[in-house]
Parts: C-alpha cells; structure tokens; sequence
C-alpha cells in the first residue's frame, strides 16, 4: 500500500472492519494530539527519557559508583560532562542511571496499582450494595491520609529501600483509580449494550471482564499518565528524605539530598537531579494533558 | 504529591457537571458522621498496624540496648505487648481518646506536647500558602478560561503543569541559592533570626501572631520575612491545583445555556464572568482548596525540611530519621485527621451554601 | 423600531474550511409578529441571535446589513450592544432548566435585569420583580421570587424567563423554541401569555418554531428556512399556498382531521433546495 491510500484506508468515512475502524479512530486521535505542541513535547521527553534509561550503559563510559575523591565536586568539564558528586561519581552516568531507577519504580507502581484499582472499581460498581459500600469505604481510608505521609509511615515500618518505596507508594496510589473504575462502571452499567449481554445469558464475571473493564481503560490511561508524575514526585520527595532508595544507589531524590549541603557552592551538583526530576515530571504531565483531550474529550 | 483530576464520579447533566464532579471527588463517600467515624476508625486501625509491623522493638527503643531482662518484661507488661493484638489495638484507642499518643523517645515528651508545639508552626505556614493559592489561583483560572485558547491561557497551563511537576524541596533548594546566597534579599532558614529567638511568651505558637500579640514588631517583621518564602513556594503547588481546577469549572460554567441568558440581558461581561460564571462553582471550588490546604500539609513535610520550618512536618522527618515511632505515628496520625476534619468540612461548606443541595 | 437585515452570513470554522450554516437570509421587521420556521440546523436560531449579535465565539458574522432600530449591530461597540440587549430586544431561550441560572433566585435573576437597564435601589427592583412575576400570571410572585430554578416547574420557569425579558421593557421579544421542553397542555398557556403581553405592550416578536401549523395560527408572517436559507416567506394566512416544495412537503406530511388522507405524505429532499 502506498502512502496515500494507507491514509485514505485509515481516515474513510465507511470501514469494511472493526479493525479498520479501531485503527482510523486510534489515527485520528494521533492527528488531533499532533496539534497539540506542548503535548508532542512531552511525548518527545518520555521517549528521550525511556532511551536514555534503557541505553544508560551504552551511552555513559564510567561507571556510576566509581569513586574518585580526589577529582569530588568538579564542575562540567570534557570529560565529565555535568561534573562530579561529593565523592568524585561522575554526575552525567549517575543521572541517566537514576532514571532507570526512576522510570523503574513508576512502572512497577503501575502494574502493581492500575489492575488494583480496576478490579476494585468495577466489582464495586457493578455489584453495587454492600460490596460497594465496604470497597469504598476502604479506599476512603486510604484517601484520608496525604500520599507522601501514608508512604513515610509505611516505608518507616517496613524497611527504607526502593521496594518497600515501591509497595509504599502503590499502597497509596489505587484508591483514585477504583474510584475512578468505579464511576465509570456505573455509567456504564445501566447502558442498554449490558442489559442485552445480561439477556444472552453473560455472567457477571463475563460482563465485567469483558464488556465493562476494557471501558474504563481509556480514562484510566489518561489518569495513569497524569499519576506518573505524582509517583515521581514522592519517589524523590521519599528519596529526598532518606526513605527512598538508599546510597549508594544512584536515585535523583537521594542524590539531591546527599548533595544538598553543596549548594552554596557547587550549586549545579544538587541542582542537576533536581531539574531531571522535574523534566520528568512535567513532561508526563503534558503527555497525559494531551492524551486527555484525545481520549477523554468530554472531559475537556 | 496528591494528585488531583476531575473526573473521579458520574457526569451530571449540565451545567454543573464537572463542578459536582470536583465536589464528589472529595467528598464522595463521607456520608455523613458515620461515614466520618468510620474513617477516622480506618485511619487508627492503618496507623495502629503499621506500628505493629515496625521492625524495632518498642521496648528495647524505650529501655535501651542494655536493659536487664527484667525491666525488659516489666516495660513490655506495661505496654500490654504480650496481649492478644485485638486487646492491643483496644488499648491503643483507649489511650488516644484521653489523649495518649506515647512518649516520644527523641524529646522524652509525650507525643500529644510535641505535636501542640509544632503544629502551629505548620498551621501558619499552609494558611498562608493557601490564601497565596487562592488569591492568586482563583482569578487566573478564572480569566484563563474567559480567554480560552489564547495566549495568556496556554501560559496559565504551563505555569500550573509546572507547579504540579518541580518537586517543592528542588524549588526551595533553588529558592534559597538564588534569593539568599546569590543575592542577599531573602532572609535564610528557619521561622526568624537567631537574634530574634525566644524574645516574645508563646501564646499561639504561631510567630507573627504572637509577635503582633506582644506588640514587638521587629520580630514581627523578621518573622513575616522568614515565612514570605517557604509559603510562596508551598503556595505555588496548590495554586496550580487551584488555577487548573478553577479554569476546568469556569469553562464548563461558561458552556451554559443560563450564560446566554445573562448575555441576553445585556450584563457587563464582568458580571456575567464573576456573577454567573463563577457564582455558579464558587461552592464546588471551596471542596478544591480544602483539598488543596491539605495537600499542603505533605508539601509542608519538604518545604520544612529544607527551611528547617519548626513544623509538624519537620518533626516528623527528625523522627523518622531517628526511628521514633510514637512520633511518627502519632504526627501521621494527626495529619490524617485533620485531612479528614478539612472533608467534613468541605462537605459541610457544600451542603449549607449550594442552593441546588437543599 | 424596524429590523433590516440583509444577506446574512454565519459561519463557523472547520478543519475543512468554513462551514456556512447561514447563507444569505434577508428579511425586515417591523412592529409585527414574524415566524421562523425550519428544522435543526436550518440557521434559524442563529439569524434571529444574530439580530442581538448573541452568537458562539466562533462564529463569522457577516452581512450586507444588520440594523437594529437604525443602529449597525455589526459595528456597534460593546456598550451599544448591551443597551440593546435585554433592554430593546429580550430572548426567550428554549429550556428555563438551562437557561436560568441554578445558583440564583428567580427574582433576584429578574430584578438583575431590571436595575441594568433601569437603575434604581434593590428594593425597587426587588419590588418590580415581584410585579413582573404577577404580570406572567404567577399566582404568589412574592414566594416565587425567592425559589430556585430547581424548585420551579418548566412552565413558571418559561414564565420566570420571559418575566426577566420583559423587565426593562423591550420592542422585540425573540422566542426561540420557547414551548418546546414544556408538557403540551403547558405549551398553550405559554403562547397565550406571550401572544397577551406582545399585544398588550405593542412589542414585535420573532417566534422561531418548528411547528407550521401552529406558528401559522400566531403570527402574521412566516419564514421558511432551509439549510441556511430563506426558502419561503409569506403572510401567515396564505401559507396553504406556498408555492416552495419544502414547505408543501412538510405541510402534506401532517395529518389533518378535516380531510381524509389514506397515507401521509414523506418529505422527499432535493438536494438543489440546498445549492440554490
């Protein structure tokens, strides 16, 4: 197929299949989220930032728990690009492993928290009365405490370290996303489709796995995309405060906190992982403000 | 961080829609006193079990490493350690009914001194940052959505997705670096010069007040001083919540059929911006910024940290640090508290100002 | 008071270029009672919001000549729009569960209305509220002023809405669909009411309908539009010879107890009605 008629096939007013249709409607929303350049910006960034993550050991040539104490704090220079830390690492290899750790942990995150929260939110929904009452009851608990201080006073019981940050955080982030299946799931509930699977005979297993979770999941995207720069967030703010990943481990939240004495003078060393954390941040945010206006237009 | 969207509930029909929505996302659930009791019950049983779980021994954190076996058995007797976990959970709550959340092994204080000394700090620091948040917040996402899709709206929306995306400790880093080392015009860390300290009899524990109190202004003036910027970086987080929230209602508002109407009978646009336009999520907003105040109380947790704020939240960082549970526990246990008074209250707000719930 | 408006262009944005959904509709209008009639879509809506220039962000207006009482509404400032908004010319929208505003009073909606263009205390407005409700024949305007959209009926809101338009006095009355979200035996009293006040206060009125026969009975004029034209315009009493196929169509597709008809006639579009 040329070019040409790909587009033609992706964009006719009549698909011959569903599959033509599910791609022609996936193609328009990649035009609309074209438009959108702060968007596009974000995409880019995340893409940048999963390389840089996955290829670390490709595009670094130290190591980054090589000391060298007599070369500590160094500024930029040819060989070490963003300079060194309090113990000589070099700042450049350091950060892109970070990332690894990072982008590590949200994805563990992730997995743990999104399939939580979807089962919870449908069964919930769907069976309503007192199962719904107990379920949400019990994310209410959860939503009642601030996140970050939730996930201290867990990391603090179990032991500080990046799994138990991870479980921490996980523990604290399903709530939302039940919440939100949840919602979704009784809109979508009382919807004539599910009276006439009901008719067929489906069961309720059947109707929720099938016909009311594949549903949720284009809200749930948007909402997992725009939740990936809060679990940044207090992964670096748990990082920052010693409960997060532990040295020597290169984490940005933990190197800014082991660094932070240094601003004064060599203000860039603590100042470098602050702004990837940032960049990371932000440009999960702007990906998921794009991917909601694209999936979710209703709400805009 | 606390994050914050607007489509946690079921879509209403216009034109209130997502302001309800912002309103369910919060209060959603808290039906009532009994749905509040039954969370503040969560909320102990959460915290009762995380001290239960704690890899240190109560004990020996009281006693000491080298305590002989029998103070050991006496202090543990004490604690009621070796009774069945659900008489130990009844013995906790009762404790925390009379006020009793432990000793704190740090200060030797119980729990409960320590916390009514450094809460105040806490409270005037995220007072502060929220009427910051909301002065500010309100009106620009106010006029960021009677202005959609220009250019000032674009730069609201990146103002507020970078407030939701720099970490509070890097700004404050930044913060401290560029106003008070590289040019001098921002006093450093802390609640007020060291010159300054002690000079004015705790009444409130809240520095400016009790320095206007006392009448010493010089230490009023330093204390307002010390707080201009930790409160301005706490209040940029929410004022992004804010603003972005407050833009989302606006335009929903402004989609109205009654706005129109207002048109029709030949408003000022300002009127019709501020009078029916906001008018119409002004009591939806109330439930943002409540959550927005409590999401300042886990800024606050950083921010203190790094302006060595004698807040709750540096209390509790200092504890952790030093495995304090009593303090710990106790402090995570007040902050979730008071996040759920602040719920109540949002839900309370709602029920008695919007004509629509009556 | 006279409208003149002449080859009427509205048009909105589209990735494919304008889209024109009104496309040179001219009329004038005098101290009478004009029906617009046509289906969703037609442009009826926005040719009579036109007039008080009360269109979508997005729309292009453009026009050889929109004059309200002398007055270019295609240049006039903001102000000079205002005044003529709510205080020449009200506009009575289709749905008062939508078009009131929910977190105001009824008669605090009214007395708004009535201190814009009047001035005045808000006792005196508050007092000219609770007179206009009665004039709408609400029987206790006094506990109605202080009730909630929500707490209103469709029918006392449509009175509500056209008490507020009616507040500072105006020539023209535009009502737009303003029985259709009402229950049927509701619809009547509210034409009444209206066909009584624009008598009564000699005001114009432009009535949009989809309703033929009914707009027939009520006013002295009748526009039809279709796909952004005026496919036919004729007094109201001599629409039974109306010479455009649309509108025969959409006449012979209505039952009628005087006449046999075996079969009702189905509306066949041609597509020139649209391109002429």
């Amino acid at each position: 197929m040329t070019a040409l008629s790909r587009r033609e096939w992706l964009l006719t007013e009549a698909p011959e299949s569903r599959r033509q249709a599910a791609w022609g409607r996936a193609y328009r929303g990649w035009l609309q989220f074209r438009r959108n350049k702060l968007a596009m910006a974000g995409l880019v960034t995340v893409i940048v930032l999963v390389l840089a993550a996955v290829f670390a050991p490709l595009l670094t040539l130290q190591d980054p728990s090589t000391q060298d104490l007599a070369g500590r704090l160094a500024p930029p220079s040819a060989q070490h690009w963003l300079g060194t830390d309090e113990l000589g690492r070099d700042l450049y290899t350091r950060l892109l492993y970070g990332g690894r750790v990072t982008l590590g942990m949200v994805i563990a995150v992730v997995v743990l928290v999104a399939p939580v929260g979807l089962a919870v939110g449908t069964v919930a929904g769907y069976a309503g009365g007192l199962a719904d009452r107990v379920l949400m009851r019990v994310t209410d608990i959860f939503l009642a405490f601030p996140r970050l201080i939730l996930a201290l006073a867990f990391v603090a019981a179990l032991k500080p370290g990046v799994s138990s940050a991870v479980f921490a955080i996980a523990l604290t982030a399903w709530p939302p996303y039940a919440r939100l299946a949840r919602a979704e799931t009784l809109t979508i509930r009382n919807a004539d489709f599910i009276s006439a699977v009901r008719l067929t005979g489906a069961s309720a297993g059947r109707i929720v796995l099938r016909h009311i979770a594949p549903l949720c999941v284009s809200s749930l995207i948007v909402r997992v995309t725009l939740d990936m720069s809060g679990i940044i967030l207090t992964a670096a703010g748990l990082g920052f405060l010693g409960m997060g990943a532990q040295p020597p481990m290169p984490e940005w939240g933990t190197m800014i906190a082991a660094t932070r004495g240094f601003i004064l003078q060599q203000w860039w060393v603590p100042t470098i992982p602050g702004l990837a954390i940032f960049a990371a941040s932000l440009a999960f945010n702007l990906l998921g403000d794009g991917l909601r206006d694209v999936l979710d237009p209703k709400r805009g | 961080m606390t994050a914050v969207s607007e489509d946690t509930s079921v879509r209403r029909a216009p034109p209130s829609g997502r302001a309800r929505r912002g309103f369910r996302l919060f209060g959603a659930g808290l039906g009532g006193l009994g749905g509040v009791i039954a969370t503040l019950f969560g909320l102990i049983l959460v915290t009762f079990l995380i001290g239960r779980a704690m890899p240190i021994d109560p004990v020996i954190a009281i006693v000491g490493d080298h305590a002989p076996p029998d103070v050991i058995a006496h202090v543990r007797d004490q604690l009621g350690l070796d009774k069945p976990l659900y008489v130990q959970f009844a013995i906790y709550v009762r404790d925390l009914l009379s006020g009793d959340l432990g000793r704190s092994v740090m200060t030797s204080q119980p729990v409960t001194a320590d916390i009514g000394r450094y809460f105040p700090a806490t409270l005037e620091l995220a007072t502060v940052a929220i009427i910051i948040a909301v002065v500010l917040g309100i009106p620009l996402g106010v006029v960021a959505a009677a202005r959609e899709g220009s250019r000032f709206d674009h730069a609201v929306r990146v103002l507020s997705l970078a407030g939701q995306s720099i970490p509070v400790f890097v700004l404050g880093l930044l913060a401290l670096l560029i106003f008070y080392v590289k040019l001098g015009i921002a006093p450093g860390t802390g609640q007020v010069d060291v010159a300054y300290e002690g000079m004015v009899p705790d009444v409130t524990g809240m520095l400016v007040v009790d320095s206007a109190l006392a009448g010493n202004w010089d230490v009023f003036q330093d204390a307002l001083w010390h707080l201009a910027m930790p409160s301005l970086i706490l209040a940029y987080f929410s004022l992004s919540i804010i603003a972005r929230m407050t833009r989302a209602f606006m335009l929903d508002a402004l989609a109205g059929e009654f706005i129109v109407t207002a048109r029709a009978k030949g408003l000022s646009g300002m009127r019709i911006l501020w009078r029916h336009g906001f008018g119409n999520i002004a009591v939806p907003l109330i439930t943002i910024v409540a959550l927005a105040y409590a999401g300042l109380l886990e800024g606050a947790v950083l921010t203190e940290t790094v302006f060595s704020w004698p807040g709750i939240g540096l209390y509790l960082t200092v504890s952790l640090l030093n495995a304090d549970m009593n303090a710990v526990l106790g402090a995570t246990l007040v902050i979730g508290c008071v996040y759920v008074g602040l719920n109540l209250l949002a839900d309370l707000a709602y029920r008695l100002l919007d004509p629509r719930v009556k | 008071m006279e409208v003149v408006v002449q080859n009427l262009r509205i048009a909105f944005p589209s990735p494919s270029g304008p889209l024109e959904a009104v496309r040179g509709v001219s009329f004038t209008l005098g101290q009478e009672k004009l029906a617009i009639v046509g289906e969703s879509g037609s442009g009826k809506s926005l040719t009579a919001r036109a007039i008080m220039r009360l269109l979508p962000r997005a729309a292009m207006l453009s026009a050889d000549a929109l004059r309200f009482d002398g007055i270019d509404v295609l240049n006039a400032d903001e102000n000079a729009m205002r005044r003529i908004r709510g205080g020449r010319a009200g506009l009575v929208m289709q749905d008062p569960k939508y078009s009131l505003n929910p977190v105001m009073t009824a008669g605090a909606q009214i007395a708004e209305a009535w201190r814009a263009h009047r001035g005045g205390t808000r006792r005196q407005a508050r007092e000219a509220a609770v007179d206009l409700l009665a004039q709408v024949q609400i029987r206790d305007p006094g506990a109605v002023a202080d009730r909630y959209p929500h707490q209103l009926s469709g029918g006392m809101g449509q009175r509500v809405m056209i008490a507020m338009m009616l507040a500072p006095d105006p020539e023209l009355l535009i009502a737009d669909e303003p029985t259709s979200a009402l229950d049927a035996t509701v619809q009547a009293e509210i034409l009444r009411l209206i066909e009584d006040l624009v008598q009564r206060r000699g005001m114009g009125l432009i009535l949009i309908s989809h309703d033929l026969p009914l707009v027939s009975h009520f006013c002295d004029r009748v526009l039809v539009m279709y796909a952004g034209r005026v496919v036919e315009e004729c007094r109201a009493g001599e629409l039974a010879r109306a010479q455009h196929p649309y509108t025969r169509g959409l006449l012979e597709c209505l039952p009628i107890l005087s006449e046999k008809r075996r079969r009702l006639a189905v509306l066949r579009r041609d597509p020139s009605w649209a391109a002429a």
